[in-house]
C-alpha cells in the first residue's frame, strides 16, 4: 500500500492525504518507531494567512556529542505535497530550536519528527486552522 | 538578491547564539497557474547550509511549503572567532552566499 501511494505522489500534483503523509514519514524513518514526546511544535492554532504561519520545533537534548539530535523533519497532510523541510543538526548547535516560516494549503494536521544521535524518533503534532490558504491563487 | 543574516559580533565561548537567515526569494511552487491555465514551473530554493570557519554546523532542505523569502533561525555554539558563511541553493541554478564575522572572548 505505502509503494502505491509513493508512486501516486511522484506522479503529479495530487493533494497530499494523511496516509501520504504517514507514506512521506516512513520514508525519513524507516521502520524505526516514532515516540510521542520530547518536540515541541509551535504553530498558531490560527492563522489567518496560510501563505506564511510562523513554525518553531524544539526538542528536549542535552546536545551533547553522545546525545543529540541530528535532524528535525515537518511533515502537513493537506498541501500538494506533504514534505515541508528537514533540518541537519548536531551537538555544535547547542540547542535543538529551528524557525521558519510555512505554507498551509488548508486546515490540517503538521508533525514535526525529531531524529535523535541514538537512534530514536520523537514526535510533536499541532493543528493550525487556516482561513486563507496558500497555493490556490493566480498569478 | 538580498540575503539578511543577524549574527552576534561578539560572544563568549561556549555561549549558544542564535543565527536568524532571511533570503530574497519567490518560493515559486510549481502548482500554481497563470491566468490562461499555464502551469508555472516551479522555482523554489532547495538547501540552505551553514558553515563554521569551515565546518558546517546546520543545513536544511526546503520544500515548496516553505513561504516566500524563506525565514531560518537556528543556533550553533561559539567556539572560536572567526567566519560564518551562509549558502543558499537552488532551482535553476540559484546560489547565494553570505558570510558574517563572529568574535569570540
Amino acid at each position: 500500500l505505502a509503494a502505491g501511494i509513493g508512486a501516486l505522489i511522484a506522479v503529479g500534483p495530487a493533494d497530499a492525504t494523511p496516509a501520504a503523509m504517514q507514506d512521506a514519514i516512513r520514508k525519513v524513518v524507516g521502520s524505526a518507531r516514532v515516540n510521542p514526546g520530547r518536540v515541541k511544535l509551535d504553530l498558531p492554532p490560527l492563522s489567518e494567512n496560510g501563505n506564511a504561519v510562523p513554525l518553531t520545533v524544539s526538542v528536549e537534548s542535552a546536545m551533547s556529542p553522545a546525545d543529540h539530535v541530528k535532524a528535525i523533519h515537518v511533515f502537513n497532510e493537506k498541501n500538494p505535497q506533504p514534505d515541508v523541510a528537514s533540518f541537519y543538526l548536531g551537538p555544535r548547535a547547542g540547542r535543538a530550536t529551528v524557525s521558519t516560516r510555512i505554507r498551509l494549503a488548508d486546515t490540517q494536521t503538521v508533525v514535526a519528527i525529531a531524529e535523535l544521535s541514538d537512534g530514536s524518533f520523537w514526535s510533536a503534532r499541532a493543528a493550525v486552522v487556516v482561513t486563507l490558504a496558500a497555493c490556490l491563487e493566480d498569478a | 538578491m538580498a540575503a539578511l543574516i543577524n549574527v552576534p559580533e561578539r560572544a563568549k565561548r561556549g555561549e549558544v547564539v542564535e543565527i536568524k537567515t532571511l533570503i530574497s526569494h519567490v518560493m515559486e511552487t510549481g502548482y500554481r497557474r497563470t491566468q490562461l491555465g499555464v502551469a508555472i514551473p516551479r522555482d523554489i530554493v532547495r538547501r540552505f547550509v551553514c558553515t563554521y570557519n569551515g565546518t558546517e554546523v546546520f543545513r536544511a532542505e526546503l520544500h515548496p511549503a516553505i513561504a516566500a523569502n524563506p525565514f531560518i533561525a537556528f543556533s550553533t555554539v561559539a567556539v572560536e572567532s572567526g567566519t560564518l558563511t551562509f549558502q543558499w541553493t537552488g532551482d535553476h541554478g540559484f546560489s547565494v552566499t553570505e558570510s558574517a564575522r563572529i568574535t569570540v572572548e
